[in-house]
């Protein structure tokens, strides 16, 4: 496990602590996310991934710890004060969470207008170059959210985090309850969209596909603690139980071939 | 790859530079870019490029190599611009842009899709009536379908009452009725009070004092009790049927009991009818009593109407049927408040706005409905002379 210069590191987590009443999710928990790379957390369910994510992006508060993203320190950043770190990176929730009152294009648009003084029109474009970027058919912008399937939903999400070109970006699940061929679509999507935008990612995910072909370091979560850290390749060779359990199960196995 | 989006201060975004070289009748035009063309500064950048004059014709080369960030929105400017010289008829070549920006522009440009008109024109005024009646017209259809469901899942349960999910009907009871005293008594309290006190001074100047106890009496029981008992209890519970119904369906509970073989309006509709029928009626005798309370102290306080002599005319004045009449319609109410909020919640579609939208309409339909029928049984006991 290395460590790297917390100066250097888009996001910074040391010495986390989470704890819901007397239940310890985080017990010192320590990562880097460096410039660039695809981060993953994996773990088994209900280990806390994406209670990580959300206290990283300031949805909930830890107990103690120090999270710095962009060198910025989030913990007890009032909301005036997160705004400009806000804007810096952008969020797909699990579920999607688009606006279920506007159509896709509005759900778009609608980060746009809060946050630049483009035109109607360009915001128009804007909107619709980065539903087509996301991979989704030109109609598909003037429908609401309850008219898409689950993968075009997810697509949808992604554009709307990628509306402000942030600079880091947060994936909770990107892949969970698509079908092999959306996920697969996702997979790439992903890559290509940190290649041609030069994005840090950091996701959770369970899907062990997207793991090898798209990203770069792994963090194994458990027992409230980091097991590991490392490619797929390092994490696979290691010989922490849980870590082996989870590459080696009959789906891990699969998967890397 | 290089990134300054973020970090771009405000004397970045100054530096953004469109500069056009006149083309000279056989040169080729030069447009510069240099700066940030990132989305902090993109409104900038577009007036700016809004207010350069474009050539007509001929060569224009577009010279990038001082474009320092560039992001999808900067991008997507560079390509408009470079479309709509190409519109025009100009052969546009872009020089000295580096590869990863050269790559997001190519990129970003086969995103550009023919955006069709997205904006349907918008009908005019009789079509708009139309669509409107149309609508109305099927919604009544549907609240009439679905009473007719409800009678149907009524009378099919009143034949098997071991069917009937006693569970539900009791909780519904508690939150409906028993947590709804408190509310209801006070009101209906305040209301006696009010009555005997705009009664007492008309009484006063004929000496008929004792007649409070008529004007009290016939008014709450008759009717101001069991219509205010039902206006409260359509606010209180008739939204939240209709809430929790319209919530039940975005997440699909509803078409997972469908699945599991219960039928909903078994499960969610006829509990919370029955419960209410029941409800109702015992709220108004407690409102009626409470009101009368209120009228009974306004009446010793202002007109020094003993309680004793107060209820000895209550007596005479308010007969059984007076009473029934008020009861009795309290019934009708309870099914009209919980078919219209459970109706609303069923009609709700896929949004969150659908849910506010509905729950508003549960409450303004279902009080409306109540006072169309509180008239209606004025007019028919007229006529039946009770």
């Amino acid at each position: 496990m290395e460590q790297i210069q917390g100066a250097s590191a888009v996001v910074d987590i040391r010495g986390l602590n989470t704890r819901f009443g007397r239940n310890v999710v985080h017990d010192n928990v320590s990562l880097s996310v460096r410039p660039g790379e695809i981060f993953a957390l994996v773990g088994s369910s209900g280990c806390g991934k994406s209670t990580l994510l959300r206290t990283i992006i300031m949805l909930l508060q830890p107990v103690s710890g120090s999270i710095r993203v962009f060198d910025q320190e989030v913990l007890g950043l009032s909301d005036e004060e997160a705004l400009p770190l806000r804007r810096r990176w952008g969020v797909m929730f699990e579920r999607g969470a688009l606006f279920s009152s506007l159509t896709v294009a509005e759900n778009v648009g609608m980060v746009l207008r809060e946050h630049t003084q483009l035109s109607a029109q360009l915001i128009e474009e804007v909107a619709a170059m980065k539903i087509a970027l996301t991979g989704l058919p030109a109609d598909a912008g003037a429908k609401y959210p309850s008219e898409l399937s689950g993968g075009m939903r997810k697509r949808a999400a992604l554009a709307r985090a990628i509306a402000l070109d942030p600079e880091l970006l947060f994936l909770d699940e990107p892949t969970a309850g698509l079908d092999p061929l959306s996920a697969s679509g996702i997979d790439e999507l992903v890559r290509s969209l940190r290649d041609a935008l030069g994005l840090t990612i950091m996701m959770v995910t369970h899907d062990l596909d997207l793991l090898w072909r798209a990203a770069d370091r792994v963090a194994v979560l458990g027992e409230g603690n980091i097991l590991g850290v490392g490619t797929m390749t390092e994490l696979s060779r290691s010989d922490h139980p849980i870590i082996r359990e989870y590459f080696y199960g009959p789906r891990g196995r699969a998967a890397r071939e | 790859m290089e990134r300054i989006a973020g970090t771009m201060t405000a004397e970045q975004i100054v530096q953004l530079v469109i500069e056009m070289d006149a083309a000279s009748a056989t040169a080729a035009a030069r447009l510069r870019c240099a700066g940030a063309w990132v989305v902090q500064g993109a409104a900038q950048l577009e007036r700016r490029l809004e207010a350069l004059r474009l050539p007509s014709e001929g060569k224009v080369v577009i010279d990038g190599a001082a474009i320092s960030a560039l992001d999808t929105s900067g991008a997507w400017l560079l390509h408009r611009t470079i479309r709509k010289l190409e519109q025009h008829g100009c052969s546009v070549t872009i020089n000295g842009l580096r590869p990863e920006f050269s790559t997001l522009l190519q990129r970003v440009a086969s995103c550009a899709t023919t955006s069709e008109n997205p904006h349907p024109p918008t009908p005019n005024l009789l079509a708009r009536i139309g669509r409107l009646s149309w609508r109305h017209l099927l919604d009544m259809y549907s609240m009439l379908s679905f009473v007719g469901e409800c009678a149907i899942i009524l009378l099919y349960s009143l034949a098997r009452p071991h069917r009937i999910r006693w569970r539900p009907v009791l909780h519904n009871l508690q939150t409906a009725g028993f947590e709804a005293l408190p509310i209801t008594g006070l009101l209906s309290f305040l209301m006696g009070v009010v009555i005997a006190y705009q009664g007492a001074g008309q009484l006063q100047r004929f000496g008929a004092n004792v007649f409070i106890a008529d004007l009290v009496g016939l008014t709450m029981l008759r009717e101001l009790s069991p219509l205010l008992t039902a206006i409260i209890v359509a606010g209180r519970s008739g939204s939240a049927y209709a809430a929790q119904i319209g919530t039940m369906k975005i997440t699909e509970e509803i078409d997972a009991l469908r699945t599991i073989g219960v039928r909903p309006l078994e499960l969610l509709v006829l509990p919370k009818m029955l419960a209410l029928i029941i409800a109702l009626p015992l709220l108004t005798v407690y409102t009626d009593a409470a009101g009368i309370l209120g009228g009974m102290i306004m009446a010793n306080a202002k007109l020094g109407v003993s309680f004793d002599v107060f209820i000895n005319r209550l007596g005479d004045a308010v007969t059984m049927s007076s009473f029934l009449t008020g009861v009795g319609k309290a019934p009708v109410f309870a099914a009209i408040i919980a078919l219209v909020g459970c109706h609303r919640g069923f009609q709700v579609t896929d949004s969150a706005d659908s849910v506010g939208r509905q729950t508003t309409a549960s409450v303004v339909q279902s009080i409306f409905l109540v006072i169309v029928a509180d008239a209606l049984f004025s007019v028919a006991f007229n006529w039946l002379k009770i």
